[in-house]
């Protein structure tokens, strides 16, 4: 039966079978291709998605687990892709490959959220269930710090709520 | 340049035979010979947007170089493009696959062009056959493109210098370039205005070509300067397209259903009635396969993914299993020991007279074996390939590393002229060798053929882990004779493992000593700087591996075992003769005799590698006393040619927890001499991501054979080293204007071997297999 939920931001509904794993569902039905397929069993985290704005592994989660809710991918993180995360990814050069890297923005984006100012330790317990193979985790660790350094400082200097809240 | 890597890149150059009807050679036209990659010479012709750049080949005619550009028929192995409007459009046929190869290319080109960076584009060429030979591997880009690339751009900016100067009035000799500006006293014109304006056609001969500055080291404007690689924005904002998201319209998915062994399997029987009722599910075929590629394969049929995935699981296939259904990674093990004492078996790598009788003389000997087990790829990318038809040509959409290499088996599988198959580029999801045997995308083409609509074939993570094309396990036995005053005069060094070269790309094996062909890329890394003298090194190619899986280059190939074995064993010799281990090697790396080195590419030799193991030694602190369990080890390499050496050492520091045999990896030092470096950021990307494959293939990765088959099959037994393992590291690179080398795979060889080193240093055990796993520490600390 087909499932209704928002993407980005927009309604959509997919005429597809409701078992069928989110990941394959914006991939090949709704045609987002930044989501990744890695290994299938929610093990590598390059398919991690926002569901209600909390990090998903979208390969083994059905459809019908997200009926009318916010699934949030890459595509859809900042509009022109600009969101501090992905500014820090560009400024420490961050991604070698970059197949791992929608999926380790994705956790990151998640994380900052539970921890704005996040320990080497926090980073590392949660961002160990996504592997890079190119094994540029000192580059991730550090770009995470460096978003975090940002997001709290446009925090700090704003009364408004932080820039991300505006785009879901 | 020695002769392998002439042979590699000029696959016609001294007699050796490029693989089938290598499409390096075959222009669409015939059979025209390739050109050897230094004696050609170079144009500049008018396009409609600008100007081309480019090679071309002897014996052709280029009296109209619009001419030669207009048909294409130049050599584009290198080529470049000055636009009206300013921008300059690099080509690249190398795969991007994380190293920012198309940054470090075009900065070559613009450096000497003296070009505005910001004006410098990207464009990944198709495997159209005159792109020449394309392969990306052996960290060989940067060190074979290097003098190339540079006189394509100092050709570029004599031309604009020279067109500038008439435009401005002025002689050339008053003009110089800057920052896409030609610039004479006061006045300026820009690279635009000149490409709009001037007439660029020029043809330079070969010597001309080569009469052409270069600039010194420094004035350099862009290499060895910081840059933001131009492949990365599109990594983070889920824009980069990688080949398994390739798609073209009327596409359906396939999923293969892979036989019980690698070759020799034959399908009996296939019953697909519980899938019938499956939404999507529209067949399944079997592949008949002229190449021999995908023995006894299947493919499901779907219109999408999940569909035949769906299937797949209720489709029943009856295989009569091939010979290797029950070979294991002890039978391969086995087989290699006894390969190794059969002293009739092998390719005499090296054979220095003397060996036996240093021997026989000695006044001690150290014999030890050291074992490296199964490793995969485990590329994130799962293989995948989109096969279709069209305007009469076949189209293969693939990340790929070496389109020369499979282009040929394609055109086979399909029954068509090489010409008539295209091959287009994709981001590699990961390369790290996988993707130089382009077998993955056979079936999707064949199963194209078989049902006549495009096939998008995905491979499952397992079924992309049953085809990889493993690092085989590897045995070697290593031996040092030693004087009465403990000075090595003898060494031997034999090693077993599965081919890659042998069974993918058998003309590419060069004759050893006593004319046994050898798979090169084998025994990497063991023809190293020691002296110590009479040295024989022995490459012996287990055929039971080469039956029972399809071995593989994975980064840094040979060396990833080779010098996990030598550089275990220098340790054990040091410690034989109760030196320090760094003094040990440093005594031995006398840069004398064959050791001395040689220019343009070794220069300095051994001296060089003894430097970085100096520099090593300071920053690594290595005399401080230790905690408890606590230990350093070193190791270094040439990493991989003789001819192309990156000077690399390694101090690993590690503390060992007695209670559970777990080693904690603390802290890795690094110091590469790579000669120039031309993309700082890059290189050092390259190191840190080399250096943490070496410690995963250490600590945390490999598998065995078992049925014939890989026992991993994912990530819940697969376990690659996660960020929560990482340690701290120190990077350091040697300032240097040498010839630039690769990067790519060195400092992966280090990391095993100073790790087994500094277990050592810390609790006195030595481990000789690979991985070291908690419970073989916790047994040897047992005693």
């Amino acid at each position: 039966m087909p499932t209704s939920f928002e993407l980005n931001g927009r309604s959509v509904t997919l005429q597809v079978a409701d078992d069928t794993p989110l990941l394959w569902g914006i991939r090949e039905d709704a045609g987002l291709t930044g989501t990744k397929y890695g290994c299938g069993i929610g093990l590598c985290g390059s398919c991690t998605v926002l569901v209600n704005g909390r990090a998903t592994r979208s390969c083994i989660t059905p459809l019908s687990e997200v009926k009318n809710l916010a699934v949030t991918t890459i595509e859809g993180l900042h509009p022109s892709g600009e969101h501090p995360l992905q500014k820090a990814w560009i400024k420490t050069q961050t991604p070698q490959c970059g197949y791992c890297q929608s999926g380790q923005i994705m956790q990151a984006a998640a994380m900052l959220v539970d921890f704005p100012d996040p320990s080497d330790e926090q980073i590392d317990n949660i961002m160990s269930g996504n592997l890079c193979r190119c094994m540029a985790y000192v580059r991730i660790r550090k770009a995470i710090k460096l978003a975090a350094a940002e997001m709290r400082d446009d925090i700090a200097s704003s009364p408004t709520a932080p820039e991300t809240a505006a785009h879901e | 340049m020695n002769k392998l890597f002439q042979s590699l890149l000029n696959p016609e150059v001294n007699g050796v035979p490029a693989t089938g009807d290598n499409p390096g050679s075959a222009s669409a036209e015939g059979h025209k010979k390739r050109p050897i990659l230094n004696r050609r010479g170079f144009l500049i012709g008018a396009t409609g947007a600008g100007f081309t750049l480019a090679f071309y080949r002897p014996g052709l005619s280029v009296a109209q170089p619009g001419d030669v550009v207009a048909d294409k028929t130049f050599d584009p192995t290198i080529w470049y493009q000055l636009q009206t409007d300013g921008r300059i459009i690099v080509n690249i046929a190398e795969a991007e696959m994380g190293q920012h190869v198309g940054t470090a290319l075009a900065r070559i080109v613009a450096d000497e062009l003296e070009a505005d960076w910001s004006r410098v584009e990207l464009n990944h060429v198709d495997s159209d056959p005159k792109w020449g030979l394309m392969v990306t591997g052996g960290s060989w880009s940067v060190w074979q493109n290097f003098m190339p690339l540079s006189r394509a751009g100092a050709a570029g900016r004599q031309v604009l210098i020279e067109e500038g100067a008439k435009l401005l009035g002025v002689s050339p000799d008053e003009c110089r370039a800057r920052n896409s500006e030609v610039l004479a006293g006061g006045q300026s014109i820009s690279y635009a205005e000149i490409v709009q304006r001037g007439d660029l056609s020029r043809t330079f001969s070969e010597s001309e070509l080569e009469n052409i500055p270069v600039k010194p080291a420094a004035e350099r404007r862009l290499i060895g300067q910081e840059a933001l690689a131009l492949d990365v924005p599109g990594k983070t904002n889920g824009r980069a397209m990688y080949g398994i998201d390739a798609t073209v319209e009327n596409m359906v998915f396939a999923r293969p259903l892979i036989p019980p062994t690698r070759y020799g399997s034959t399908i009996q029987a296939i019953d697909d009635s519980d899938a019938k009722d499956i939404d999507g599910y529209l067949q399944t075929i079997q592949l008949n396969d002229p190449t021999g590629t995908v023995p006894g394969w299947a493919a499901v049929i779907a219109t999408s993914f999940t569909a035949a995935n769906k299937a797949a699981e209720r489709i029943r296939v009856d295989w009569a299993a091939g010979d290797t259904a029950t070979v294991s990674e002890q039978d391969i093990l086995d087989h290699s020991l006894r390969l190794i004492e059969e002293t009739s078996q092998g390719a005499l790598v090296v054979d220095d007279e003397g060996v036996d009788s240093a021997f026989s003389s000695a006044d001690s000997l150290l014999t030890q074996d050291y074992i490296a087990h199964s490793v995969l790829h485990f590329q994130l990318e799962p293989v995948n390939a989109l096969a279709f038809q069209e305007e009469g040509r076949w189209e293969i959409h693939t990340g790929n590393q070496w389109q020369s290499l499979i282009l040929p088996v394609l055109a086979k599988a399909l029954d068509v002229p090489e010409s008539q198959v295209i091959m287009r580029t994709y981001m590699l999801g990961g390369g790290f060798g996988r993707r130089l045997n382009g077998d993955y995308a056979v079936p999707a083409a064949l199963a194209a053929k078989t049902i006549g609509r495009p096939v998008k074939m995905m491979f499952t993570r397992e079924d992309d882990v049953r085809f990889d094309s493993i690092r085989s396990p590897a045995y070697q036995r290593l031996r040092m004779a030693f004087d009465a005053d403990g000075q090595p005069i003898g060494m031997e060094h034999h090693a077993t493992a599965g081919w890659p070269t042998q069974v993918m790309v058998p003309a590419f094996m060069p004759a050893a000593t006593n004319e046994v062909k050898y798979d090169p890329f084998a025994i990497q890394g063991a023809a190293h700087w020691y002296s110590v003298g009479a040295h024989r090194l022995r490459a012996i190619s287990n055929d039971l591996a080469n039956d029972t899986f399809r071995p593989g280059w994975l980064r840094s190939v040979g060396s990833g075992w080779v010098n996990w074995a030598l550089e275990s064993f220098m340790d054990e010799a040091a410690h034989h003769v109760g030196r320090d281990p760094i003094e040990f090697r440093l005594a031995l790396l006398k840069a004398e005799g064959k050791n001395a080195g040689s220019a343009p590419n070794a220069v300095g030799g051994a001296a060089r590698q003894a430097n970085v193991l100096r520099r090593v030694r300071e920053i690594a602190n290595w005399q401080q006393t230790m905690p408890e369990n606590t230990g350093l080890g070193v190791a270094t390499s040439y990493g991989q040619e003789r001819n192309m050496p990156t000077w690399t050492a390694c101090v690993a520091r590690v503390r060992v927890d007695r209670e559970t045999g777990k080693v904690n990896l603390e802290k890795l030092t690094l110091v590469t001499d790579a000669g120039t470096v031309v993309h700082p950021d890059g290189a050092r990307a390259q190191v840190e991501g080399a250096a943490l494959w070496g410690a995963s293939m250490a600590l945390h990765e490999g598998t065995l054979i078992e049925d014939g088959q890989v026992q991993a099959r994912n990530l819940n037994t697969y376990t690659p080293l996660r960020m929560r393992d990482v340690p701290e590291i120190e990077s350091e690179f040697i300032d240097s204007t040498e010839l630039a080398v690769g990067l790519g795979e060195p400092a992966t060889t280090v990391v095993g071997p100073a790790i087994a080193n500094a277990i050592f240093a810390a609790v006195g055990v030595r481990m000789r297999d690979l991985p070291i796993r908690p419970a073989a520490v916790l047994a040897a600390l047992q005693g």
